[in-house]
Order: C-alpha cells, then sequence, then structure tokens
C-alpha cells in the first residue's frame, strides 16, 4: 500500500467537501505503467504542498484527442460530452494535467461543446507552486547535471507553454541546454496524432529517433519531457542508441519530486 | 496623344485587364470553399497582418533567405513609386513628372529604389544559386520539379532584367542630362545615389542618339517586365505578393491545437445522448438540402480559407523541411498538400467555367492529388503551421480529408480500429477495464 493521498471527486462530495483542483490523470496516466510513475509524482508533490485536489479516477474517460486526430469526430463529441456531463456535475471549474493531449483538448476543444474550464498543464501548476513558495527544491541529484528539455507538441506549439517547465526546470540547480530544434521550432517526437497508437508510414527513419538524435546532441545527462507520449517515444529512442544507462528520461514532475525526496 | 502614349496605355489596360479577369477566376474558385467565419476580432487580425504581412516577422525565423527576401521586399514596395511615375509619364507624354514637385524628396526615394534594387540583385543572385547550385534541400524536394521548378527561376531572372533596366534607364538618362540633352529640361547630375556614379562611366562615352534608344529601352524595359509579371502573376506561386496580407488577416487567431469542433457531429451527438429524444422521430427534411458530406474529399468540401491558402503558397518549403513526417522520409509534405489543393481548385475552375456549374470529371483531391498514406502520416504537431511565413494551415486540410476517409468511408488503418473501438468499450485508447483506472494509486 502507498501512502498516497488521492481522493476522488465522489468522495470529496460525499464529505461535502470540494476540491480547489481536478487532477486529470489521463489514460496514458492511468494505465501505462511508465506514465503511472509520473501520475505519482505529481501526487507526491500534491500531497506535499496540501494542494486540495481529486481525481475522476473510474469517473474518468479518454478525452476523445486521438479519435479527433484521427478524424473520427463523432466518437471525440461522444467522449467529450460524457466528460463534460462528468465535469459539470461536480462543479469543476478548474483542471490540472500531466498530459498535453488531455490539456489541450480540455482548454480549447470542450468549450466549443459546453465545457468552460480553467485548465493548466503540471509544469504550469510546479510553477505556481514555487512563485508562492509552497514548494522548494535543492538540485539534489540533479546538481550540475546537464538537462535538455523536449517540447511537447501540443503544449508548445499547439497552446504557446514554452516558458513554465523551463522555469521549473531551472529550479533544479543544473545546466539546462537547448536543442537547436527547441521551443516553437521543437521537433515532433512522432506520437501526435495518434501516431502512438498506430504503425508509422514507410520512411527511412522514425520520427523518435531523429529527435533523439537532436537531445544526444547536447550531451545530456537526462531528457526531461512534460508528456507521457513524449516520454515513451524518447525512451525508446534512448533505447535504440543504446544509452539507457547512459541518459535518463524523466517527467518534470518526476525530478522535482526526486529533488524534493518524495 | 503620341504614337508610343497610345500603345502604352494599351499595353497598362491590356494587361490590367488580363490580370483582374484572372484574379476574378481566382476569387471565384476560392469561392468554390465553404463559408466560415473569419471576420470577427477584426482589430487583432490587422494587427497580425501588420506584423507578419506587412512586417515580415516570420520570414526572420531563417535569418539568410528572411533578410534578403526582404531587400526584394522593400526593394519591391518602393519601386511602385517609380512605376506610377513611369505610368504617368508613359501616358501624357511627360519625363520623370515627380522631379520637380518633389525636388530634394525624389532625389532621395529614386536613390533609395537604386540602393534597394542594388541589394536585391543581390538576393535574387543567391536565390538563385540557392534553387540550383548550392540547391538548399527544401527548394529541390520532389515536389519542385517541372512547373514549380521553372516558375521558382522565372520570377528570379525577371527580377534581374528588371533591376538591370531600372540602372539602364537612370544612367543613360544620367549621361544624358549630364549633357543638357535629357528629355528632362536642364543640364546637370540628378545626384541620385549610384547612377550619378556609373552612368557617366557606363554610358558617358557614347552618342547621345544611342544614349536616347537606350534610355528609352531601360524604361520600357521596366515597364515591358512589370506588365508582364501582371500577366505572369495568375499562374505563379508569386500570387503571394497580394493573397499574402488577406491570407493573414482571415487567418486562425485560435491557439493552434484547437481543432475545429463540427457542428454537424454536435447535433447528432446530442440527440444521442439526450434521454428525452424520441429515437423514432422523423426528422425534418429540406427537400433542397444538399446532403452533407464529413470531412473534405474534394476542394469544394474545403473553407474558402484553406483555398485561399493554397493560392496564397509560394512553395518555400519551410513547412515541409519542419515536418517530422517528411524528414524521416515519409511521403507527406505540408507543401505539396498545399500544391495540389491549388491545382486542383484551377482545374475545378476551369471545368465549372466549361461545363457548368454540374461539371464533374470523376477525380478528387483526395485519391487523385493526395494519397491516403500522405494524409496518415501526420503527427498534427502543427510545426508546417509554425513556419509558414504567411499562416497558411496544412494542417486543417490534412484533417479534414481524414475526417471524410474516416466518417464517410471507414477507411483507417487498422490499429487505429483497434485504438477507437477500445475508446468506446473501455473509456482508453489501450485494452484496461475502466474500473482499473485508479489502480495506480495502490501500487508500488
Amino acid at each position: 500500500m502507498s501512502n498516497l493521498v488521492v481522493p476522488t471527486m465522489a468522495e470529496m462530495m460525499a464529505s461535502g467537501e470540494k476540491p480547489d483542483v481536478l487532477f486529470w490523470v489521463g489514460c496514458s496516466g492511468s494505465f501505462d505503467d511508465r506514465a503511472k510513475k509520473i501520475t505519482k509524482a505529481i501526487v507526491k508533490i500534491l500531497n506535499k504542498c496540501d494542494v486540495k485536489f481529486a481525481v475522476l479516477g473510474a469517473e474518468e474517460s479518454c478525452t476523445g484527442d486521438p479519435a479527433k486526430r484521427a478524424g473520427n469526430e463523432f466518437l471525440f463529441q461522444m467522449q467529450a460530452m460524457m466528460n463534460i456531463q462528468v465535469l459539470d456535475g461536480y462543479e469543476v471549474k478548474k483542471i490540472v494535467t500531466a498530459c498535453p493531449h488531455c490539456f489541450n483538448t480540455l482548454k480549447n476543444e470542450y468549450p466549443g461543446l459546453g465545457g468552460d474550464y480553467e485548465v493548466i498543464h503540471h509544469t504550469q501548476l510546479l510553477e505556481s507552486l514555487f512563485k508562492e513558495g509552497k514548494l522548494n527544491v535543492e538540485g539534489g541529484e540533479f546538481k550540475g547535471k546537464k538537462i535538455t528539455f523536449h517540447d511537447p507538441c501540443y503544449l508548445g506549439r499547439a497552446n504557446d507553454v514554452y516558458e513554465a517547465p523551463r522555469s521549473v526546470l531551472s529550479k533544479l540547480d543544473a545546466e539546462l541546454v537547448e536543442m537547436k530544434r527547441c521551443k516553437a521550432k521543437g521537433l515532433c517526437c512522432g506520437a501526435g496524432g495518434a501516431q502512438m497508437f498506430k504503425e508509422a508510414e514507410k520512411g527511412d527513419k522514425e520520427v523518435n529517433v531523429e529527435r533523439t538524435e537532436d537531445a544526444l546532441k547536447t550531451n545530456p545527462n537526462i531528457i526531461a519531457t512534460g508528456c507521457p507520449f513524449c516520454n515513451t517515444m524518447m525512451t525508446d529512442g534512448v533505447k535504440n542508441f543504446n544509452k539507457e544507462n547512459d541518459i535518463q528520461v524523466l517527467d518534470i514532475a518526476e525530478m522535482i519530486a526526486l529533488a524534493s525526496d518524495l | 496623344m503620341t504614337i508610343s502614349s497610345i500603345l502604352f496605355i494599351l499595353i497598362l489596360v491590356g494587361s490590367s485587364a488580363f490580370f483582374a479577369m484572372k484574379v476574378r477566376q481566382i476569387i471565384k474558385n476560392i469561392r468554390l470553399g465553404k463559408s466560415i467565419n473569419r471576420t470577427d476580432r477584426k482589430g487583432e487580425r490587422l494587427k497580425i497582418m501588420i506584423r507578419v504581412a506587412l512586417g515580415q516577422s516570420k520570414m526572420v525565423t531563417r535569418p539568410i533567405a528572411g533578410i534578403l527576401h526582404i531587400f526584394i521586399y522593400v526593394a519591391f514596395i518602393f519601386t511602385q513609386i517609380e512605376l506610377i511615375e513611369i505610368i504617368i509619364d508613359g501616358a501624357s507624354g511627360s519625363h520623370r513628372i515627380f522631379a520637380e514637385p518633389l525636388g530634394g524628396l525624389y532625389t532621395f526615394v529614386i536613390s533609395l529604389i537604386e540602393v534597394l534594387s542594388l541589394l536585391a540583385l543581390i538576393a535574387t543572385f543567391v536565390f538563385l544559386s540557392r534553387r540550383n547550385l548550392i540547391k538548399v534541400p527544401r527548394l529541390v524536394k520532389s515536389e519542385m520539379t517541372g512547373w514549380p521548378k521553372l516558375d521558382g527561376n522565372i520570377i528570379l531572372y525577371l527580377e534581374i532584367i528588371l533591376v538591370i533596366c531600372v540602372f539602364t534607364m537612370n544612367g543613360s538618362d544620367e549621361a544624358l542630362y549630364n549633357r543638357g540633352a535629357s528629355h528632362y529640361e536642364g543640364q546637370g547630375s540628378f545626384g541620385f545615389a549610384l547612377s550619378q556614379f556609373f552612368g557617366p562611366s557606363v554610358f558617358g562615352g557614347m552618342e547621345t542618339s544611342t544614349l536616347h534608344v537606350i534610355e528609352r529601352i531601360g524604361w520600357w524595359g521596366h515597364f515591358g517586365v512589370v506588365m508582364g509579371f501582371v500577366i505572369y502573376l495568375p499562374f505563379s506561386k508569386h500570387l503571394h505578393i497580394f493573397w499574402a496580407f488577406p491570407n493573414v488577416f482571415f487567418s486562425n487567431l485560435d491557439p493552434k491545437g484547437q481543432f475545429s469542433n463540427m457542428e454537424s457531429v454536435t447535433n447528432e451527438v446530442k440527440m444521442m445522448l439526450d434521454p428525452n429524444a424520441d429515437p423514432y422521430a422523423v426528422p425534418e427534411v429540406d427537400p433542397n438540402a444538399v446532403p452533407q458530406k464529413f470531412g473534405a474529399k474534394d476542394v469544394p468540401d474545403l473553407n474558402w480559407v484553406n483555398i485561399m491558402n493554397a493560392y496564397t503558397c509560394t512553395e518555400c518549403g519551410r513547412c515541409t523541411s519542419s515536418c517530422p513526417a517528411n524528414v524521416t522520409g515519409k511521403m507527406l509534405s505540408p507543401r505539396k498538400i498545399m500544391m495540389d489543393v491549388r491545382d486542383r481548385a484551377e482545374e475545378i475552375g476551369k471545368g465549372i467555367k466549361k461545363d457548368g456549374e454540374d461539371f464533374n470529371d470523376g477525380k478528387s483531391l483526395l485519391g487523385d492529388y493526395i494519397t491516403e498514406e500522405e494524409i496518415w502520416a501526420c503527427t498534427s504537431c502543427n510545426a508546417c503551421v509554425q513556419e509558414c511565413p504567411v499562416n497558411i494551415d496544412p494542417l486543417a486540410i490534412i484533417v479534414d480529408l481524414r475526417r471524410y476517409l474516416v466518417m464517410e468511408e471507414s477507411k483507417i488503418p487498422s490499429e487505429l480500429i483497434t485504438m477507437n473501438t477500445n475508446i468506446e468499450n473501455n473509456q482508453a485508447p489501450w485494452q484496461f477495464s475502466p474500473t482499473d483506472r485508479l489502480k495506480w494509486k495502490d501500487e508500488e
């Protein structure tokens, strides 16, 4: 049994309470073994900072993002409408999520279907926790390490969030190096647009390998990500170059949790 | 009125009329598209147009091409002043009609044009070498063979001829003015930045009568190239010099990640989820309604902004060179998507002109121009949208094509069928039990 405190919206409501923020875990964060570690890291931080949050648990359902990107608007809107019913039922106002795809869909595409929420990415939450002084880290094991951040497309280009992840990483007392293609010019990891769930079309290279090369050129100790899918793709990319013993691929939340000995 | 004035006016009116006719056809082709509201937030639109189209802000993200392009662009803008003078002079038989009223300002403006023309000439040579000698990868990709390649070069050749004409005209006129033989009254130096020096040294030794001919060759050459350019434009990728402005003005202002929610789908989904809806109710049918298609199969299924995007595209290939699919060897090239849309729009436009509204050649954008393999290679990463210096959105078109494939033809990669089934049955793209969603909490 872990000592994570993870209240659900249903439990909160039953006890007459209301969380300040809903933690939208996402399918990846709920089911993918690697992404679950990111989820737990976030919960540890939320617990440590006494953030009053809740999750939907079994009431959460895919936002419909991959269906929409893959052209299945019906399925997307079905998912969206059902989720909006649940979210509105709990009178959710603010959502934080560790998945940029959920983030984008909830923030940009749900309002048109009647779901209006303040949606933030977990790196934005971390940034504000630092600003409010609720979160403090010293570099810990990351002190002096070389870190390069891979911009998730759906956080960066899609929503112009470039600074929050970098500002959080800057707390780690590490050396932050940018890849040649970064921020608005950042190269995709290859997973977006439902590519995560299918084989790539014929070509002469995998996108994640191309992107991992970008990262390797900076000679990093750690490749930092802010998206469970990017994490998978970069992890596979690093393995492709047999560098998994030298280079870690970590989500920013995991790094903060580790640096805080959580 | 002299014969040359009459000839001048005929060429001017003829080329302009031809251009107007072609532009009308292009507007018709753009109107083949469906409506989309892009007239909101006018202030914001004006600002972005000034910044991105007029101010070329996205061009300089690639500094070499960007700065050289600005040379040509600024030279083009200022040369319009000289062109207006040429038009007045040509129609009325005057010579340098702006010189006297503008005085020192005239010397400054023509000097500026000369300096900019020199910079533009340098830029043109660099651009030619980038296309033909250095072969910058994005300028020689597979879709850039045949006409697109020639088109890119023709514009640059025309630019060289134009600048040579400007210098010939000013240089020979300077030499003539030095000896009091210019059509401009008096004797002296015009004092233009470059021609006051190279004029006498290049043309000073020539006979006055020869110089008069040379000056006219320069003058008519300048006018002729511009008019030729006007006729050529509608067939060329170079149309961006006009469309860039409306294209940026009407571009998407929402976050790039936000895809449109299809209204036609919303209505059906609402019906499905409404517990009070009568499942057997016969929907009201408008007998005149055209059956609605989901997504886009052909150009008329796109919206007019998509089609305007295609006419604006100047095939620079920044999109393609930043496309993760393209750089890893997949068939997808966002630039080709735009070129295909334009080619197909032209084809349909011509067909309708010939056969009337019910024109049908049995072809379509999807299938005959763009393959399924291309559109399924897209990661929807928005790099192409980000890179485009004039805010073209190839991704919107790719998504609409996918929508047609999936919702009309059920043509979808089999792994994605599995993904969709999982979302429907398990509320996640993988086959996990939805009741296990919180299991992570208790796992070590």
